[in-house]
């Protein structure tokens, strides 16, 4: 990345920061600490690249277009939500809401054109303002009634997990559902709708990895390259520090969790149009899967904040690493234990091999 | 004493056993002193005091549990502790040693001053020979300072060995037997009481000091008027003037509301009452934002919590402290393309004589008085009506310090009003001085200044 400080000057270990006086003198990084760096820096991608070559000699179908594709159709929903849980992370807050928002999104897109049979048009705009308006509640949760990003989003995430399921009394919804008045729903999944999950643009990349990439390019640009940006991670750093210099707190804390509850939203969209129902099940691992990307995030690069690019990149090392060992006939029910020795590896690699460059 | 980066803190760090020497001895009593750890070093009887007095204790306990809390932790304390039993022999100890503590108060209520008491009281507990004291009169009052000369002369009566950092040259004419001077990690000065400061200030910082700035006559445009200003409901009410081109200090012990009136000003705190005009407008400012888009900034006291980002996220770097205002301006589509940044970091490190690798260097390479003048850098990186600044000259040496005096003195536009506890810095940069105490304002006039 370009935006990468000079090796020399970032060889200090954080803690150097509450240090007095007179330790932080300019410190020259010797070649030893620089080849560490180097290291740490490229690790998760020069283990990515490693991972990718091995299951291609385990197998030569792993390299095939179709078999990326679904590696990356698989972290799509997940690397979509992800990147807006970095948003909150780098104000300095954490949107624990965004499983449930997803989840949610389902059912209300899935009900919106079974139960009232409203078209594409109608239910994408529909969704996505329930996932903003989510996300102002969020805010108004956390930035009015100062209840802790952690705890408010939490409580948000409990009570739509139970919304979602009060108007269809319990039930997944697809066409045919008896409503609680015994009479059935009619309405079908818009063949629009069903092309946002389905679609392929020439046949060959499919419309959830082209709205990830797209969100992905379009966010990194938001936090890296945007005085937005600066203002998100100053906020997230030193909000005391960001408000003396006149920046507008509230309405950027705001905004990220607005644009971490629509992108959730966004998510829930792509999953519905996918499976084409209403499943109340769907959308139950999003939200670890989604906070698991954006921590291995922080180790990619060695950045040790939330970046979006970390982020994306964290998503789809979980996705090659399950698509491999799927390959290799590993069972199902090993992933969840391979996320989490993923994350695990990350965080130390981020944390506290670090800590040793002093 | 010595500046910044002389090494007054790594000779405290090998003293007290956080690092090893790389050569040469201690004698320790007569005796070879080599410690391996910093609890060697205080078991071998070095007390040392950080600057830093947030770890002297934690809050939810007591001061008397904090006073006890090494022998809580030593191997052979008993299992059991009644609030009683601690309370009394945190009281005994305390007595010993001649300290007056607020026992029975949270940690966490307690101000600076009897934090470093605290402090001090742990330290000198376990039967020290030599106190190492770094910076303590950083955050306190005049009035708190002299309770803490008058205990260390209690413990220098009882024989005791103090060794006093300091760049208050105030506090080591007021202390010192002895004054060894420090500069790049060599004895620059080794000076005998009486103290002859300037030949101390003149050894500290390698070339003499510019005389104290003569006051120049205000005859600038009035920028600022506050009237009838109330900080508190049924607090005194507030008036002063502030010209363009003049430096205004304000002087007093913490507490006395200097903070707070430079925060009302700056849109940084509520007033309870009064006006303020600002160049003959109305000027009400509801946030730092509105006070910033009025030429009116604040750099808080405490650069850390007020001023910067941590340096390792973006945001972190010379030219990124500097813009974080002034982004807007800057870079109106929002992106941030150009070299508006860079250039802007590249004049102030020119024009302020800030040591740093570059605009790019991370802030926490930089020593304490280059920060400072980041901070500075900052908010005259784009031209104020009036720059308020709130105690900026802590942790900055004295060379540091004559650069940023020079600059505020060199901006001929802008009404500067400083807050600091330090009469001596106040004298050396302004040229009118108020005495702040009890939110009330009281100018000091030039016989007082020339008097004290």
């Amino acid at each position: 990345m370009s935006d990468e400080p000079a090796a020399e000057v970032d060889t200090l270990p954080p803690e150097t920061r509450m240090l007095p006086t007179e330790t932080r003198a300019p410190v020259a990084a010797s070649g030893w600490h620089t080849a560490n760096r180097r290291m740490r820096q490229s690790a998760l991608l020069l283990l990515l690249a490693a991972m990718v070559a091995g299951f291609a000699r385990a197998d030569a179908a792993f390299l095939h277009l179709a078999n990326l594709m679904s590696v990356l159709q698989s972290v799509s929903v997940v690397a979509i939500l992800a990147v807006g849980v970095t948003l909150t992370l780098a104000v300095g807050g954490f949107d624990l809401s965004i499983g449930a928002v997803a989840a949610s999104s389902v059912m209300a897109a899935s009900y919106a054109m079974v139960v009232w049979q409203w078209g594409a048009l109608a239910t994408v705009p529909m969704v996505l303002a329930f996932g903003a308006g989510v996300g102002l509640v969020n805010a108004a949760l956390i930035i009015w009634l100062r209840i802790p990003d952690l705890l408010a989003t939490l409580a948000m995430n409990f009570l739509l997990t139970g919304l979602q399921l009060i108007p269809t009394a319990g039930r997944s919804i697809a066409s045919g559902l008896i409503l609680s008045d015994g009479e059935s729903a009619n309405g079908v999944f818009d063949p629009g709708f069903l092309a946002i999950g389905r679609a392929r643009l020439w046949g060959v990349v499919p419309v959830p990895v082209l709205l990830m990439l797209g969100i992905a390019v379009v966010l990194h640009v938001l936090t890296q390259h945007t005085r937005f940006g600066r203002l998100f991670y100053a906020i997230g750093g030193n909000e005391v520090a960001a408000r003396l210099a006149g920046a507008p707190t509230r309405a950027l804390r705001l905004c990220a969790y607005v644009i971490s509850g629509t992108l959730a939203s966004l998510g829930g969209l792509v999953v519905a149009a996918r499976v084409g129902r209403g499943d109340i099940s769907s959308g139950s691992s999003l939200l670890l899967d989604a906070v698991a990307a954006a921590l291995i995030g922080f180790a990619v690069l060695d950045r040790r904040y939330p970046n979006v690019f970390g982020t994306v990149v964290g998503a789809i090392f979980v996705g090659v690493l399950l698509n491999g060992l799927t390959m290799l006939n590993a069972p199902y029910y090993t992933q969840d234990f391979v996320k989490g020795a993923v994350l695990v590896g990350a965080l130390s690699l981020t944390f506290g091999l670090g800590r040793g460059r002093s | 004493m010595g500046a910044n980066g002389a090494g007054k803190s790594t000779l405290v760090n090998v003293l007290s056993g956080v690092y090893a020497p790389d050569a040469g001895r201690m004698l320790l009593r007569g005796r070879p002193f080599a410690p391996a750890s910093p609890a060697d070093a205080a078991r071998a009887g070095i007390a040392t005091v950080h600057q830093s007095t947030q770890l002297a204790g934690t809050p939810g306990l007591t001061v008397a549990d904090a006073l006890m809390l090494d022998r809580m932790v030593a191997a052979d304390a008993p299992l059991f502790l009644s609030r009683r039993s601690v309370r009394r022999a945190a009281a005994a100890l305390a007595a010993k040693a001649g300290f007056d503590l607020p026992l029975d108060r949270d940690f966490a209520e307690i101000g600076p001053a009897d934090r470093q008491m605290l402090a001090i009281a742990r330290a000198v507990s376990r039967e020290a020979a030599v106190l190492i004291l770094d910076e303590p009169t950083a955050s306190l009052s005049t009035r708190e300072a002299e309770r803490l000369f008058s205990v260390l002369e209690g413990l220098r009566a009882r024989g005791l060995a103090i060794i006093y950092i300091s760049h208050r040259s105030g506090d080591i004419a007021r202390l010192a037997d002895r004054a060894v001077v420090l500069r790049g990690g060599r004895i620059a000065a080794d000076l005998p009481r009486p103290i002859d400061l300037s030949a101390a200030m003149t050894a500290m910082i390698g070339r003499p000091l510019a005389a104290v700035s003569a006051p120049r006559r205000a005859d600038g445009e009035v920028v600022l008027e506050v009237r009838g200003l109330l900080l508190q409901a049924g607090g005194p009410p507030l008036d002063l003037t502030l010209r363009a081109g003049e430096v205004v200090a304000l002087t007093g012990p913490l507490g006395a509301g200097k903070s707070r009136l430079l925060a009302a000003i700056g849109g940084a705190a509520p007033i309870a009452g009064g006006a303020m005009a600002l160049c003959g407008r109305p000027f009400r400012p509801r946030s730092p934002r509105e006070a910033i888009a009025a030429g009116v900034v604040l750099a808080g006291p405490d650069r850390h919590r007020s001023s910067f980002v941590p340096s390792d996220r973006p945001g972190g770097s010379v030219a990124e402290t500097i813009s974080l205002p002034h982004l807007r301006r800057w870079f109106p589509a929002g992106f941030l393309f150009g070299n508006r940044e860079r250039d802007a970091a590249t004049d102030a490190i020119a024009r302020l004589r800030i040591r740093a690798a570059g605009p790019r260097a991370r802030l926490a390479t930089l020593s304490g008085g280059n920060q400072q003048k980041v901070v500075l850098a900052r908010w005259q990186a784009e031209p104020a009506r009036v720059l308020l600044l709130d105690e900026p000259f802590q942790g900055v040496d004295v060379g540091a310090r004559a650069d940023i005096v020079a600059a505020l003195r060199a901006d001929s536009a802008t009404a500067i009003l400083v807050a600091t506890s330090d009469p001596e810095e106040a004298m050396q940069l302004a040229d009118r001085i108020f005495v702040m105490d009890g939110q009330r304002l009281i100018p000091w006039s030039q016989a007082d200044r020339f008097a004290a």
